[in-house]
């Protein structure tokens, strides 16, 4: 039992956070820890300075241009990142559709789309949800139909996917599709790798709550899709994208983004009066910031646990997202609060970076309500809590 | 970064949780329980037999040494078998006093006894109107020769009335609420004086109310430095409050296993009440409670060696506000998924539930710490 980092992670940490000082731009730190807008370009400008250092891909492995790093190198680099106020890195590209092609893809797909997804060069997204599939993923309905072909063989993909995190930078996108309709359900998807560009495809933005443009509904109409960018065998997509979840799970736990959420929180609760005293003097007020604070802390030992677990993040990784987002959400939830009635004012314009009006209010309440409407999400994606809590139910309860 | 306890750390627990599981199930429990004693004699020589009372102590005062995750790992255990026996009073928080504010005679004097299974110890630190506060002591000890003389009552004293040493905090300067002026003594159980009326506590112990009625204490009896007590009363308190949080890990470990093994055994409308999502998510959400309990267990039983008293304080205190929390979270569910069952006093479910209230109860509750907590930032 010991609850200490090593010597080395303690130094890997310095590195990082003296990294993280001389390098994120401070235009990008800015945006992100005054929940301004950020544009495709700040999140492409910040991965191409991890890619050049060589950190862009703490979870791939060296041969593909990786870190190689151990679960606890990546924790205290996304620790650091967030508090710092770095720019999420995509995962769709990295995170998510990289591993898959390193396990499955063909020899042609990783030398193809590996370097690009480390360079930054081409931005994904991910292509799972339906209208009509939710949580129940793997009633998909987008076909694709196999077509034999003298100028190739490829696939007609017919459909619609939906809630497409930030598709309209996309210039490709990871599909799970129907190849098949007479096998049970979860045996007739196969994952393709599509381009945006392709005739056929439409994109349509969703605004959410914060009138931002952050999803959208991306149509495929006739699109046709080489048969090489079909990754592993037709038919095995459902066993590939639950490869892909056990490689989401734990960076979902946002520790380090909610460390600074928190700090942010009580620096407005401390300048807020609450009958002539700072709000965080409120013991009302102060006891539920505490009860977030203590989630954070209790969630950074559950996430260190899973982390250094000798076997591979289980089922009971669905804790980190559902206490996660609990936390996030809560935090967001705070901070509106904190604000008082100078959460009211909605200035969407306000937000954009480059804006210098006269701000309604503190500075630092613009977008408050804004943030708290968008964290909604959270609960939401990435496998609603309840389907986390079904997984946990079944998987390691055993109900 | 490990979280794996040593071979030796487990065969400690395995040691536990056999004799537990042999020795000491619900019925064997429940008779000791309405002795008039409340625990076992052969329960705690037991112990002794197993090593369990010297964990916490130096080998040169009988002991093995270990540190405060040893401690961890046994009161999680005595968690899981609802254990009774004084344990936490002699051993943890009486234990520790002496361990800190003791000279090396009165160590000598006292541990290795405690060690043997000889000495039952209780800390009588609360008073009527101190509730959690450690530092709100009306008892006084005036001088009296080379001695002391004290009086006062001390209120809700556990395992008061066995024990054969009290560890009293008393005044000696200042008024009521004063940081300084408290001092610890060293009181036989049976000196001219001391009255103790003991009773039950619900959660199946014993505790008493003692008044100290001109109760004299030579100068052998001062623990530690006169006036400068509360820093050490803080730091003992500390690490009794660490323990008890894992000893409630390990009731709510075994209230959600009993739980969820009732979820899949107990019949409505012809399949078990488990398969209800309703319940489901309820169960989750208690596996949850436990499992962040358990993660700042661990962290306060490493940080309550900690050099730095904000940061062990901080850390302790979080941990108390979890388990107070979870503890409750988890105990109304219990109780509620159990049905009918679930209130009734034959089963073990009710008696973990009463165990963490009182767990609750007991050196600061959820709102205490949340003072304690902000306090410390």
């Amino acid at each position: 039992m010991d609850l200490n980092y090593t010597k080395e992670e303690q130094a890997f940490r310095e590195e990082v956070r003296t990294f993280i000082r001389d390098n994120l731009p401070k235009d990008i730190a800015d945006k992100v820890l005054h929940h301004k807008r950020l544009v495709k370009d700040d999140w492409v400008r910040w991965q191409k300075i991890l890619y050049k250092k060589g950190w862009v891909a703490p979870n791939w492995p060296k041969e593909y241009g990786g870190c190689a790093w151990t679960p606890i190198q990546q924790h205290i680099f996304e620790d650091e990142c967030g508090y710092a106020g770095a720019p999420r890195v995509m995962p769709f590209g990295l995170v998510m559709v990289a591993p898959v092609i390193q396990h499955f893809g063909s020899k042609w797909q990783k030398e193809y789309y590996l370097p690009r997804i480390l360079s930054s060069e081409d931005w994904w997204a991910q292509g799972y949800t339906e209208p009509g599939s939710g949580s129940d993923l793997a009633s998909l309905k987008t076909r694709a139909q196999f077509v034999k072909s003298g100028e190739g063989d490829h696939y007609i993909v017919d459909g619609q996917k939906t809630w497409t995190t930030l598709g309209q930078h996309a210039d490709m996108i990871f599909c799970l599709v129907r190849t098949d309709t007479t096998v049970k359900k979860q045996e007739g998807i196969s994952f393709l790798l599509i381009n945006m560009r392709s005739p056929g495809i439409t994109v349509r933005p969703i605004i959410t709550l914060d009138e931002e443009h952050e999803v959208n509904e991306v149509f495929f109409d006739n699109v046709k899709v080489p048969a090489e960018n079909l990754v592993g065998e037709a038919g095995k997509g459902w066993t590939y994208a639950k490869f892909l979840l056990g490689h989401e799970r734990t960076g979902i736990a946002r520790v380090g983004e909610s460390k600074r959420e928190l700090e942010q929180l009580k620096a407005v609760a401390a300048k807020q009066l609450r009958n002539g005293k700072s709000l965080i003097e409120d013991p009302r007020f102060r006891d539920r910031i505490i009860q977030v604070e203590v989630d954070l802390m209790a969630l950074e030992i559950t996430l260190l646990r899973v982390l250094s677990s000798r076997t591979k993040p289980g089922p009971e990784a669905s804790i980190l997202k559902i206490k996660g987002t609990d936390v996030q959400q809560a935090l967001t939830e705070l901070t509106m609060e904190a604000m008082g009635p100078y959460a009211l004012p909605f200035r969407p314009e306000a937000r954009d970076a480059g804006w210098h009006g006269e701000p309604v209010g503190p500075d630092y309440a613009g977008s408050a309500a804004a943030v708290y409407f968008n964290y909604r999400k959270t609960s939401i994606y990435g496998g609603s809590n309840e389907i986390q809590r079904n997984i946990i139910s079944q998987m390691v309860l055993g109900l | 970064m490990d979280f794996i306890f040593s071979e030796e750390q487990q065969l400690l627990r395995d040691s536990i949780q056999r004799y537990i599981g042999k020795e000491y199930g619900f019925e064997a429990r429940k008779a000791i329980m309405v002795s008039k004693q409340g625990f076992s004699d052969k329960v705690w020589a037991q112990f002794a037999d197993m090593g369990l009372l010297g964990v916490a102590f130096a080998e040169a005062h009988g002991g093995f040494g270990g540190t405060p995750v040893d401690t961890m790992l046994v009161m999680t255990e005595l968690g899981r078998g609802i254990v009774v026996e004084p344990y936490f009073s002699t051993v943890v928080l009486g234990g520790s006093l002496i361990d800190l504010a003791g000279s090396e005679a009165q160590k000598q004097a006292v541990l290795p006894e405690v060690v043997q299974g000889k000495l039952l110890l209780a800390a009588a630190l609360g008073e009527p109107n101190s509730r959690y506060e450690l530092n709100c002591v009306e008892t006084t000890a005036k001088r009296d020769g080379g001695g002391y003389v004290l009086n006062g009552h001390k209120a809700v004293v556990l395992h008061g009335e066995s024990a054969n040493k009290l560890i009293v905090s008393a005044r000696t300067a200042g008024s009521a609420r004063d940081a300084k002026g408290i001092s610890l003594f060293l009181v036989d159980g049976n000196t001219s004086g001391v009255q103790v009326q003991g009773y039950r506590t619900i959660d199946g112990m014993r505790a008493a109310e003692i008044k100290l009625a001109n109760v004299k204490v030579g100068a052998d009896g001062v623990l530690g430095e006169v006036d400068q007590a509360l820093p050490l009363l803080e730091r003992a308190a500390d690490f009794a409050v660490s323990a008890l949080c894992a000893e409630a890990v390990g009731a709510m470990e075994a209230l959600n296993a009993a739980t969820f093994d009732y979820l899949k055994t107990r019949q409505q409308f012809g399949r078990p009440i488990g398969s209800f999502q309703a319940l489901q998510h309820r169960a989750v959400d208690m596996m949850i409670h436990c499992e962040q309990s358990r993660s700042l267990a661990l962290l306060a039983s490493v940080k309550v060696q900690s050099e730095d008293p904000n940061e062990r304080k901080r850390t302790v205190s979080a941990a108390k506000i979890q388990i107070g929390r979870s503890g409750r979270v988890i105990s109304q569910e219990a109780i509620q998924m159990h049905g009918g069952m679930g209130v009734s006093n034959e089963l073990a479910a009710g008696h973990y539930a009463k165990r963490l209230a009182m767990i609750n109860a007991t050196l600061g509750d959820v709102d205490y710490h949340c003072d304690r907590f902000a306090g410390a930032a």
